[in-house]
């Protein structure tokens, strides 16, 4: 029964018993069963988009891929990964309906984090079935976010090349800016610089600016007979010069390897090639030390899957936090940090997966007490080197006269400088909404979380769709009273339908996953193993002392 | 008889090795005689080694040079004091002349008279002592005169069917059957003028033509008071290669007047020799239960535990009472048949290809419980050779039981769970054997192998079920050794080592590949939840497996069992590096983890073509010389392995670029010997 399972978390002493949160649902009751049967459809819509994002760029150009002898790029990150280890995959959305017809499933760009030879790695795939590999402005967004998660969290990084380079009717998207396509290789130079290895192996071609993938990695692969490293192409070349060669002769890999010294590694074929990749991890004598207190983890008290019952999708419906992390944590266990203080900021210690977390949770509008007890919250984990997770369900702080007098906006500033400037790792789920400046003190994309996850019911916008439209009809109710001009029903309507639509199709997690405001959309069901496997990579950065800025006091 | 010295034996060499040195060792112990062992290099850790109070070395491997080297042992018995010799069988076992030198140096022999061994070791002198006293042989007829008609008539005095047979013939030339006296004349000129072109010469002889004959033995025991019994017989007739696979004691289908009658025929041999010690004599039987004296082998037989265990007797320990001078314990009327008793004899070899002998070590070896019923007679254990020098005998299974049925069945379960890794093993052929109806139903003679071929050779597939046995037992210990693994570190419970094959929103999943021989299997898992498993085997449609348990029976060696699409069953499987040796309820059935191109490339220093050692063995001659150039069959090397000789040839036409190996060198199965250059 309940209590035999609460004892399964051993005290040292018997004042130790752990304070387990947490209640049994009503599972039978038509609101939960409701709730659930509504996130579970959310769930398999989720999955649905998701099976066919897996299969990348259809039937038939995977056809084409492994009709030469190539293998699929799923099957080449399960040929490189340790046996059965996980793979933490990123935003499988990315270029959801992002360019009309043109199909872009995963943004052509499979990332994520696996072991590799027992190392967290980031693994950066080309799909050469989507677009022949061509990287679409969401492509190069993907590819350096995830040299982020790499950078942020020191983890090396492997690259599977197979890319037919920038796509070239959009190079005005993917070539000039900052965080354009030049940034792969700004990242790889000064990750290389910061003892982050970059390892490359070579599956396809390598064209232009592509071929400084391999040629600025630490150590760097290719396959005989069909992957290729050259500045310029056949083509190219022909045109430029009039030489005529064949691509192998070009930038083969027996003369990169051999001649040119371009790649270190000849592989015989795609396993050696993943084989070798393997050997160079296990080289590269990388310690992974979390640095934190580690205790044997724990499944929760409760199912995860309850969690579509208490939650739902409608987000006018509350729900208590703590329901959430019950669901989440090591044995439903929770030592709550100023309980009884701005209740609708839920703040507390836990465990995941054995390692320490500090959890910071919605429940309701953030008042000044809230964000005092979120500020202090946040210092404490910081002095402590304790990871932080934000459960965001925020619509965001108080307003009004008596709000404003009591120095809401100090005091939500002060959360969000301790947010900004906390060094330890920082992992963000939206699990409802989040919206204005609630995202920012619930530590939002702008905040550098070293994760972000969206829930398939979760919502992000400035502000709600209905509050948007209100003020939009208010400001042109105002005018035309001003201009002395007449406002009617039907006008306000009109004024008010279309920024409930835009801000209904923008808020969605589809939309914002495929344009990469967060690391992937998931079930939450599997939150606890995700937050448990982006924890364990963030654990790979060694502890960082924070040093806040001024709050206002 | 009162003449008779007692000599009483308190310590024994037993000029043997493996489990017949063992057995005897074990009496030996009971009755409180010391034993002494002596061996080869080697034999250095093998266990009669370990089981003796003493043991001495006695040379290099090869059986020339160490066992039968009668002045070592001799040698040894004066170093050890031992007052007795135990020859075992084989070896030394049917020397007369150690015999002999054993009674000049004043130790004793356990085993008959020298004379009697020579008496017996001629064919055509023992034959003639045999029909002498009163033993039915095989008729015949070897006259010089060799008119039609002559021949005809003393056809017909032997008997239908009758053998025609060229004097000078051999390998079944010259050779004819007369099935009955209408066909005589046509198989005899048939005979003739087949002689004729082969050896100039068309003399013939006649003999008495046993169709499928049975081969029964009786065992039969002497002492020197001039006392002699017979212990029953026992039925020996399936074999292949003149050599005994399985044996029963007593021989199904026998009446009592027919079992007393053949014993008493046995006796008779035994006194007409003035028989001493444990002895057989070989008979053949029709199938009117008509039996003819073949051959006496002086010594104790390789299938004496049979006889022993329908008796109740350890002949051991008779053999060491009669050698003493003792009387045989026991009187004829008080040696009764009790129960049923067989033997099955594991070999290191490989059915499946022509019973090639093999050799090598016994990674694992585990046996069934012996009991009291139940004897595993065995000279070696889990980590020990099978050494190319000798008999390539791993173990006998002896089973008794109160009547036949009851103990067929209870050798082939037995067989189920006798599990040997390392080498190829004749258990699976065993098992076919032992649950073959003719062999249940008792319908045995010599022929019965080469009869039942394919049905003892039966194709063997793997079931889907026992390949999702191999699957989970895969997965589960890799998980275990993941899991192991990770405490070493510091992250000791990182979930990227314990959320195995997980995937962000999609179900864990991943792929297998096994190969069952030239067979490579595509194994697609993918977890469910609450522990089971959906497994597609080959892009097939997935099996369901639930309620999964595996325990863990020995290092590496896990019993997993599962329920598959509906159907709970359950294989012990073991994991050997790249190996996963499954043991099944229809026997062994051994998978690989295919190796990946690129290893292949790396690790062979020959090309495929390459010649390999077939089996183990010592190469005997090189012939291949660097640089000749050598056509698809010639011979490249001889090896010897088993006593026997074997020719490597080309594969195909080439240049001989390098041999690997000299004379005397031994060589593993599947060893390169000689590399051709490449094409």
């Amino acid at each position: 029964g309940a209590i035999g399972q609460r004892c399964a978390v051993r005290a040292l002493h018997y004042q130790d018993a752990a304070p387990c949160i947490g209640t049994p649902q009503d599972v039978n009751s038509p609101e939960y069963q409701e709730k659930y049967a509504r996130m579970q459809a959310l769930v398999e819509e989720l999955r649905g988009h998701v099976s066919t994002i897996l299969k990348g760029g259809g039937e038939k150009a995977r056809e084409r891929q492994t009709s030469r002898g190539k293998m699929l790029p799923r099957d080449r990150i399960n040929n490189l990964l340790d046996p059965q280890s996980p793979f933490l995959e990123f935003s499988q959305l990315a270029g959801h309906n992002l360019y009309g017809d043109d199909y872009v499933p995963a943004g052509g760009l499979i990332t994520g984090i696996g072991r590799v030879s027992g190392v967290e790695c980031v693994i950066v795939a080309n799909d050469p079935t989507v677009k022949g590999g061509t990287y679409y402005p969401v492509t190069v967004k993907k590819h350096l976010r995830a040299q982020e998660i790499a950078q942020q969290n020191r983890l090396p990084c492997i690259y599977l090349v197979d890319s037919g380079g920038a796509n070239l009717p959009r190079q005005d998207q993917v070539f000039p800016d900052r965080d354009h396509f030049g940034r792969i290789f700004y990242n790889q130079a000064n990750m290389s610089s910061q003892n982050i290895p970059q390892v490359a192996v070579v599956l396809g071609s390598c064209t232009a600016g592509g071929a400084y993938s391999p040629a600025m990695a630490d150590e760097s692969i290719i396959v005989r007979k069909q992957g290729t490293i050259f500045l310029g192409g056949p083509p190219l070349v022909k045109a430029a010069t009039g030489e005529e060669v064949s691509a192998e002769d070009l930038g083969g890999a027996d003369l990169h390897c051999s001649e040119s010294g371009v790649t270190d590694h000849y592989a015989q074929d795609e396993v050696h090639a993943l084989h070798l990749a393997r050997r160079v991890i296990k080289n590269l004598n990388y310690v992974k030390d979390p640095g934190v207190s580690i205790e044997k983890p724990v499944e929760p008290l409760y199912p995860a899957d309850e969690i579509y019952g208490i939650v739902g999708d409608n987000l006018m419906k509350t729900f208590d936090v703590r329901e959430v992390i019950a669901r989440i944590v090591d044995g439903s266990v929770f030592d709550e940090f100023k309980t009884m203080y701005g209740e609708t900021l839920v703040t507390g210690f836990a465990r995941l997966w054995g390692y320490p977390v500090g959890i910071v949770g919605n429940n309701g509008v953030l008042f000044s007490e809230s964000a005092l007890k979120g500020t202090h919250f946040i210092e404490l984990c910081c002095q402590r080197n304790i990871p932080l997770i934000f459960l965001q369900n925020i619509t965001g702080f108080m307003v009004g006269r008596e709000a404003e007098s009591g120095g809401i906006a100090k005091n939500g500033a002060k959360m969000v400088t301790a947010v900004a400037c906390a060094k330890v790792p920082k992992m963000t789920v939206l699990i409802g909404g989040s919206y204005g400046a609630g995202n920012y003190g619930m530590c939002g994309r702008s905040y550098s979380p070293n994760f972000l996850y969206m829930w398939p019911n979760s919502r992000i916008s400035v502000m709600g769709g209905e509050q948007a439209a209100n003020v939009m009809a208010q400001i042109s109710r105002e005018q035309r009273a001003r201009e002395g001009k007449e406002w009617t029903e039907e006008m306000e309507k009109k004024i008010k339908a279309p920024i409930i639509a835009k801000y209904e199709a923008e808020g969605s997690p589809y939309y914002a996953s495929a344009r990469l405001w967060d690391d992937g959309v998931i079930d939450p069901r599997d939150t606890r193993t995700v937050l448990g496997l982006s924890l364990s990579a963030a654990l790979n950065r060694p502890p960082t002392s924070t040093k806040f800025g001024v709050f206002r006091m | 008889s009162s003449a008779v010295a007692y000599k009483p034996i308190d310590k024994v060499l037993i000029a043997n090795r493996g489990e017949i040195a063992c057995r005897v060792m074990r009496t030996a112990q009971r009755l409180g005689i010391q034993s002494v062992a002596v061996y080869s290099d080697a034999d250095r850790h093998s266990m009669h080694v370990a089981m003796a109070d003493e043991a001495y070395n006695i040379g290099p491997p090869a059986a020339s040079e160490s066992y039968l080297r009668q002045d070592k042992i001799l040698e040894v018995a004066r170093r050890s004091g031992a007052q007795a010799i135990h020859p075992g069988y084989g070896f030394l076992s049917e020397n007369v002349e150690f015999a002999e030198r054993c009674e000049q140096e004043g130790i004793v022999f356990v085993g008959p008279p020298a004379s009697a061994i020579r008496d017996m070791g001629i064919k055509s002198t023992s034959k003639h002592i045999m029909s002498a006293a009163g033993v039915p042989i095989i008729q015949g007829y070897h006259g010089e005169e060799q008119s039609v008609e002559k021949l005809r008539e003393e056809a017909a005095r032997i008997g239908y069917p009758i053998m025609i047979k060229a004097v000078r013939g051999g390998g079944g030339k010259g050779m004819r059957i007369a099935m009955t006296e209408a066909d005589f004349e046509e198989q005899l000129q048939s005979a003739k003028t087949e002689a004729m072109k082969a050896f100039g010469d068309e003399v013939m002889l006649l003999e008495k033509f046993v169709e499928n004959p049975r081969h029964v033995e009786v065992q039969v025991f002497g002492d020197r008071h001039g006392n002699h019994v017979y212990l029953f017989e026992r039925d020996c007739s399936v074999q292949r290669r003149h050599q005994k696979v399985i044996e029963e004691a007593p021989a199904p289908g026998l009446t009592e007047e027919v079992r007393r009658s053949i014993g008493e025929a046995a006796v008779r041999a035994a006194k007409a020799v003035d028989y001493v010690g444990a002895g057989t004599v070989e008979f053949i039987m029709d199938k009117n239960l008509d039996f003819y004296f073949m051959e006496m082998n002086t010594r104790l037989q390789v299938e004496h535990p049979v006889t022993e265990m329908i008796t109740g007797t350890d002949l051991v320990e008779w053999q060491l009472k009669v050698a003493a001078g003792e009387k045989i314990p026991l009187q004829q009327e008080e040696i009764t048949v009790q129960g049923h008793a067989f033997e099955a004899r594991i070999y290191a070899e490989d059915p499946d290809n022509g019973f090639m002998p093999g050799a090598g070590p016994l990674l694992h070896l585990s046996t069934p419980a012996p009991d009291a019923d139940l004897r595993i007679e065995t000279g070696v254990r889990q980590g020990d050779e099978v050494s190319v020098h000798y008999d390539p005998m791993i173990a006998k299974l002896v089973v008794w039981s109160d009547d036949r049925q009851s103990a067929l069945k209870r050798t082939l379960a037995a067989l189920k769970d006798y599990h040997v890794v390392g080498l190829s093993t004749n258990i699976q052929f065993l098992m076919a054997l032992s649950s073959h109806p003719a062999f249940q139903a008792g319908d045995v003679d010599t022929e019965f192998i080469p009869r039942y071929q394919e049905e003892l050779f039966p194709p063997r597939s793997l079931s889907a079920s026992a390949l999702s046995h191999a699957a989970i037992a895969m997965t589960v210990a890799h998980r275990a050794r993941t899991s192991d693994d990770m405490l070493l570190s510091k992250d000791c419970y990182s979930p990227f080592g314990l959320n195995f094959g997980v995937r962000v929103n999609a179900a864990p999943s991943f792929v297998l590949r096994l190969k069952d021989g030239d067979t490579e299997h595509k194994l697609s898992l993918t977890e469910g939840s609450a522990g089971t498993w959906q497994i597609g085997i080959n892009d097939e449609s997935p099996l369901m497996v639930s309620d999964i348990s595996v325990s863990e029976v020995a290092d590496g060696k896990l019993t997993v069992k599962c329920c598959v699409d509906g159907v709970v069953s359950s294989s012990t499987i073991l994991l050997m590096g790249d190996s996963i040796h499954l043991f099944t309820v229809d026997g062994k059935h051994s998978l690989e983890i295919p190796i990946p191109e690129y290893q292949k490339a790396a690790t062979g220093t020959g090309s495929i073509d390459d010649p390999v050692a077939p089996m183990p063995g010592v190469v005997e001659k090189v012939v291949a010389e660097p640089g000749a150039a050598v056509q698809k069959g010639d011979p490249l090397v001889v090896m010897i392995a088993m006593k026997m000789e074997y020719v490597i040839r080309a594969s195909r036409d080439g240049i001989v670029e390098k041999v690997y190996y000299k004379p005397g060198d031994t060589v593993s199965k599947g060893t390169v010997l000689v590399h051709l250059q490449e094409e």
